[in-house]
């Protein structure tokens, strides 16, 4: 453990209102911490540089999924277990499921939320590439009000990110409009749990008549930030699946990605994953994928 | 205890209660981090940021208080400044030079755990940097020389029969190259010490180690103490492995030295970044081989080059290059060969002690290579190894006669059949033309030779303790340490069964240098076996004592027992009974040439893998396991069961997830999360299954099973893969990078070494 | 030697530890494993990695299993923890500690007590596991020792002990 607990300061005022007041007075000042996940890491490493935090963990008004026709909005504050709990995000956002299940181990997924995964804006980050392809919008609120943006926006860079420094994440809103699209998730790493995803795909795709009525596919670790692969998906709109659609659908997606060696894998290994994950979801979009 | 209990007791062959159980599943165990004592302060190392250097100035910034702290450098050394052990070349605090990247330089004391990262980093080392080596082939080279005179540790030659003569009666010659890579132990619990200095009675540690008196040992020259100077304890410790076998004597003697100079106990844990990039892991390796073969498939005779880097300093390299080059020809009969064994230096952290001691390395080259061998003949890899097993009255490399009956064909047959290996395969064949998976099956047979290579057991001179309260009840004195293995069971098991007494009457004392023999170092696979046999001799010994006093007859009840130990302690005091080792005689070992009986038992076994291998991300998983051995006598099957599956498993990690990255010397991915073992959704059903011949020197017929498990998995593993994909991978760890990076290159089967990316 | 104190900064702390309230008097970013195996001499839960990969840390917290390496002791305020010395009742082991024995589930024993209160969550969750959701539940605790295959058969037993009281 190389941080002193005695150089740190932590305060919990335990509402939302408070948090943000705290973080408008003292701008840049404050560090959010949630479930402690990624911070507390730093801070036994010695390498966590904010002094101040101000904890965010179990705020009722962050930790709620509300339900409404059109969309639900998850709070921030709801862990990894919260997603894979609620009936909803199971049924209509297996995506998100599949991530949080695969996330650490229980214990962490117990603990570390979405908006900290959001926010902590790993390029490798599980949920993150399912919610560029469930178009979602974040909430994201402060002392002056809240403001609503679409999630693809957010990360404008490695670690950067479409946050003013008095604003929180309240809610990540998922519009309820792809239950009956072809779910596919997958994650590449070192091992089958606790891994530091070298490649990790969402994807959503619906068929019509045969052939690819509308596709969605985001990866993850293949870029500073995750990526929506927009040419890729242009390229399949109204094909039908077949090995030359496959062969281009690869060649497409290795285009629009900038995959790095780095201590975890390598770029030509992420590449080649990357390409073959595409082409696995295409098949099974094709075998399995069904039309609305 | 009534006095008309008849009843026999037996426990050597039953799964009783682990001794120190109950306390390990209530949290009530102490490990070393558990313990504090009044005025506990705690120390930090401060370690070389370079590979290799002369020390030009040492630097303490401004910003600590250092006033608060106690220092210690070389200087402080009351005795001789290094790690006792085989050579004296390794400093316990560099003095003017560095040999590695975390080579300890100086130690810091702070009665606040906190102040002492911040502290450590205060300290400004500068360095007058040297050209430093960082592989077996810039070694060899010697175009700079970092260690004697031509970086050479230890060379071993064997050398059976004629060997020039084979090649121009061969049919086939079969050469190849082998890798394997670093690993770390990866004990849940951290290295961890606590010193303490007493004015009258010297200088006490307890610790998580393996070998106390390796520990005694080496404070004795540090300290410039003598033997009744120096107390060490072993506290619970969690997991070794072998990583707590030397370097123990490193951290004690640094804590030590704080608590001489600072006159207050002094406890250093390392955290896992530490541990990780500065203590021993298992020696890298390469073998190669060159084999003349038969057209029926027989071994006519070869040469083995088998090479391991030793890392900056001796330890115990010597004695690991043994092992290996010793078990190098694997369980065949080679008419002859000759074996070369080299230990090499590099500027890295001393390579050490680790399951298996160089047998996984050279058995891994051995079983690939008979996979090869079979490749070339078009011989199965089934066929190849029944041609050539050896059979009891045939000699092994050492040209030691083997003389237990042990039919390795059987074990063959039962472990293919176990493993449905044939049925496998012909699905897998059809299969892999269209799944999106490739599924192959492995097969490795091998062997481990328990205890100390020939003369070793007769050196070590082992001493087994075993004393009797008044009250009955019976104390096993061994130095040997329990570390998750069942030390402390399967010891109070022999005691029970030799003195026909209940399990639960037998204590075991922690192993304390003031108050146990010297049962030798917790290693090698020779505490059921070796000190296990002392143990029934002591026992023995004991009811003789009280035979021999008239105080018991032959058979007795446990009252009667437990009655004569009161009457033998009312009359003449403290009742013990000790037993030291005995070379068994018509043992004969010629340390110069390696020839002879080099282990008085093997343990044999044939494992099978299954293996699939995911075309999509390239991952190889263990889908199957099979791990049959004949090891002489199951003393407790659910702890040789466990020992198995553990050992399956940490091999397991060897082949397919642990890759030490290291660059400059320096161990990049010092942590749990990019260190990779595996979890428990990454293995494979591990079904172990033994076979029982007994051994004569063992306690009740047991032959060592620790290390055992190490050797066989590897190769298994990767001849299914190279069943599966046809790849002849020849390294270790076989990443999926390793995977694709050969597949994609689509290269022809039976090719010669491949360069891999990343691969070593 | 003197050391440097300082209390300001210090908090009090409250929560309830295998059934009993206890109150710290400590700094809000002190680690909660730290505040356990210290102040409040609970040496059960260990230290293998800092950072929540080993899980040899890990405790219940309001019932739910976290990794105590990685929650600063002020975010346990007001919780109910329970740690491997709050398992047993009295000196009665708890069918999970029985089936670690009988199995062989412990054998150097250092990530016993995080991987006993992981599959207690796990029983608590779900009473009739099959072997699947044994293996997720635990694939948080790394075991060095055992190969993992002793555990699932403790974790069986004491799942099959629990369904027939």
């Amino acid at each position: 453990m190389r941080s002193d607990p005695a150089e740190f300061d932590l305060v919990a005022p335990g509402n939302l209102y408070a948090v943000v007041a705290l973080l408008a007075d003292e701008p840049g000042v404050w560090l959010p911490v949630a479930g402690g996940t990624d911070l507390m890491v730093l801070f036994a490493a010695g390498t966590l540089a904010a002094r101040r935090l101000v904890s965010i963990w179990n705020l009722p008004e962050l930790r709620q999924i509300e339900v409404f026709a059109h969309e639900i909005r998850v709070g921030a504050g709801c862990t990894y277990t919260d997603l894979r709990e609620h009936v909803i995000v199971r049924q209509e956002f297996s995506l998100l499921a599949s991530a949080a299940a695969w996330t650490g181990g229980i214990a962490n997924q117990n603990r570390g939320t979405l908006g900290g995964n959001i926010v902590n804006a790993s390029p490798a980050a599980d949920s993150l590439p399912a919610l560029l392809v469930y178009e979602a919008e974040l909430i994201l609120v402060s002392a002056c009000g809240e403001r609503r943006i679409p999630y693809r926006i957010f990360h404008t860079g490695y670690k950067k990110m479409e946050l003013r420094s008095d604003e929180l994440i309240r809610s990540v809103c998922l519009p309820r409009r792809f239950a009956n699209y072809f779910p596919y998730a997958r994650k590449a790493g070192a091992r089958n749990a606790q891994a530091i995803s070298k490649v990790c795909i969402a994807a959503l795709g619906r068929l019509a008549g045969g052939a690819i009525e509308d596709v969605r596919i985001a990866l993850g670790s293949v870029a500073p930030v995750p990526l929506r692969l927009p040419e890729t998906e242009r390229l399949l709109i109204g094909k039908t699946v077949a090995p030359s659609l496959l062969e281009a659908a690869r060649k497409a997606a290795c285009t629009e990605i900038q995959p790095i060696d780095d201590i975890r894998s390598t770029a030509r290994y992420r590449a080649a994953v990357a390409a073959n994950l595409v082409a696995e979801f295409l098949g099974k979009l094709h075998a399995e994928g069904r039309s609305p | 205890m009534e006095s008309t209990d008849l009843r026999e007791y037996h426990s050597v062959g039953m799964s009783v209660p682990r001794k120190e159980g109950r306390d390990k599943v209530t949290g009530a165990a102490r490990y070393v981090d558990d313990i504090s004592m009044p005025g506990i302060v705690y120390g930090a190392t401060v370690r070389s940021k370079v590979a290799r250097g002369r020390i030009k100035s040492i630097r303490f910034g401004n910003e600590v208080a250092w006033d608060e702290f106690v220092i210690v450098t070389a200087k402080d050394i009351p005795g001789k400044n290094h790690v006792a052990l085989i050579a004296d070349d390794q400093p316990c605090l560099a003095e003017n030079i560095v040999n590695h990247p975390e080579e300890p330089i100086l130690l810091l004391a702070h009665p606040d755990r906190h102040a002492l990262p911040k502290a450590v980093e205060a300290v400004s080392i500068e360095y007058d940097p040297l050209p430093a080596i960082h592989s077996i082939e810039e070694s060899e080279r010697c175009s700079e020389i970092i260690w004697g005179s031509d970086n050479t540790f230890k060379t071993f030659l064997i050398e059976k029969g004629d060997v020039d003569a084979i090649w121009n009666n061969a049919d086939y010659i079969v050469e190849a190259e082998y890798f394997t890579g670093a690993q770390e132990q990866l004990y849940i619990e951290n290295n961890g010490i606590i010193a303490a200095v007493d004015a009258g009675l010297g200088i006490t540690v307890w610790g998580s180690l393996q070998c106390p008196y390796y520990v005694h040992k080496a404070l004795m020259t540090l300290c410039a103490l003598p033997e009744d100077k120096v107390r060490v304890v072993q506290t619970e410790t969690g997991g070794a492995f072998g990583g707590k076998e030397e370097y123990p004597s490193m951290i004690a003697g640094h804590a030590a030295l704080l608590a001489i100079k600072s006159g207050h106990p002094v406890k250093i844990v390392y955290d896992r970044l530490e541990d990780m990039t500065a203590t021993t892991k298992r020696h890298p390796s390469r073998t190669r081989h060159r084999t003349a073969v038969s057209k029926d498939g027989k071994i006519l005779g070869g040469e083995i080059e088998f090479t391991i880097d030793g890392g900056a300093y001796t330890t115990l390299s010597p004695v690991v290059l043994s092992r290996g080059t010793i078990h190098a020809g694997g369980p065949y009969y080679w008419p002859a060969v000759r074996i070369r064994g080299k230990a090499v230096a590099t500027n890295a952290p001393p390579n050490g002690a680790f399951r298996g001691f160089g047998a996984p390395q050279s058995l891994f080259a051995m079983e690939r290579h008979m996979d090869r061998i079979a490749r070339v003949l078009g011989l199965s890899p089934v066929e190849i190894r029944r041609r050539n097993f050896l059979q009891p009255e045939q000699t092994t490399t050492t040209e030691q006669t083997i003389k237990e009956e042990i039919n390795l064909n059987h074990l063959l047959d039962r472990a293919l059949e176990l493993s449905g290996y044939e049925s496998k395969r012909a699905r897998f064949a059809i299969e892999n033309e269209s799944a999106g998976s490739k599924k192959g099956m492995g097969i490795a047979a091998f062997l481990h030779g328990a205890g100390f290579t020939g003369s070793g057991e007769r050196y070590l001179g082992s001493v087994v303790g075993i004393e009797a309260h008044a009250d009955g009840r019976v104390r096993v004195l061994v130095s040997s340490a329990e570390f998750g293995q069942g030390t402390n069971t399967v010891l109070c098991q022999i005691a029970a069964e030799t003195l026909g007494l209940p399990y639960e009457d037998i204590e075991i004392a922690q192993p304390d240098t003031r108050e146990v023999p010297n049962s030798g170092p917790t290693v090698a696979s020779r505490t059921a076996m070796i000190v296990g046999k002392l143990v029934q001799s002591a026992a023995v010994g004991l009811k003789q004592t009280l035979s021999g006093c008239a105080l018991l007859g032959d058979t007795y009840t446990r009252a009667q027992f437990s009655t004569a130990c009161g009457k033998y302690a009312a009359a003449r005091g403290p009742l013990k009974s000790y037993a030291r080792y005995e070379s068994p005689s018509g043992i004969f070992w010629d340390d110069e040439k390696y020839r002879g009986e080099a282990y008085s038992a093997f343990a044999w076994a044939v494992y099978v893998a299954e293996v699939e291998v995911d075309l999509t991300t390239y991952s190889v998983s263990v889908k199957d396991f099979v791990a049959l051995q004949e090891i002489g006598k199951v003393l407790h099957p659910v702890l040789a069961t466990g020992q198995i599956a553990g050992g399956v498993a940490q091999a397991i990690g060897f082949a397919l997830y642990e890759k030490v990255n290291q660059q400059n010397g320096r161990m990049q991915n010092g942590q749990m999360t990019n260190y990779i073992m595996p979890t428990s959704v990454d293995l494979p059903p591990i079904r172990v299954f033994f076979e029982e011949i007994g051994s004569a020197h063992g306690a009740y017929g047991a032959k060592g099973i620790g290390e055992l498990p190490m050797d066989g998995p590897a190769p298994a593993i990767v001849n299914a893969v190279e069943d599966a994909t046809s790849i002849p991978f020849n390294s270790i760890p076989l990443l999926p990078e390793d995977v694709f990076e050969a597949m994609t290159a689509r290269l022809e089967p039976g090719n010669a070494a491949i360069p891999l990316a990343g691969a070593r | 030697m003197k050391a440097s104190t300082t209390s300001a900064g210090k908090c009090e702390v409250s929560f309830t530890i295998n059934g009993e309230p206890k109150t710290v008097f400590v700094y809000p970013m002190e680690r909660l494993l730290d505040v356990l195996r210290g102040q409040l001499t609970l040496t059960g839960a260990k230290e293998g990695c800092g950072e929540g990969e080993c899980g040899s840390c890990s405790v219940l917290m309001d019932s739910v299993l976290v990794n105590s390496c990685l929650v600063p002791v002020l975010q346990a305020s007001g919780t109910k923890i329970i740690t491997i010395e709050g398992l047993a009742e009295d000196s009665r082991l708890h069918p999970l500690q029985t089936a670690f024995l009988d199995c062989g589930g412990a054998q150097c024993g250092i990530c016993t007590p995080g991987m006993i209160l992981a599959a207690s969550h796990l029983l608590h969750k779900r009473p009739e596991p099959t072997l699947d959701d044994i293996r997720e539940a635990l694939s948080g605790n790394l075991c060095r020792c055992t190969g993992y295959m002793q555990i699932f058969d403790a974790v069986m037993q004491a799942a099959r002990h629990r369904t027939a009281t």
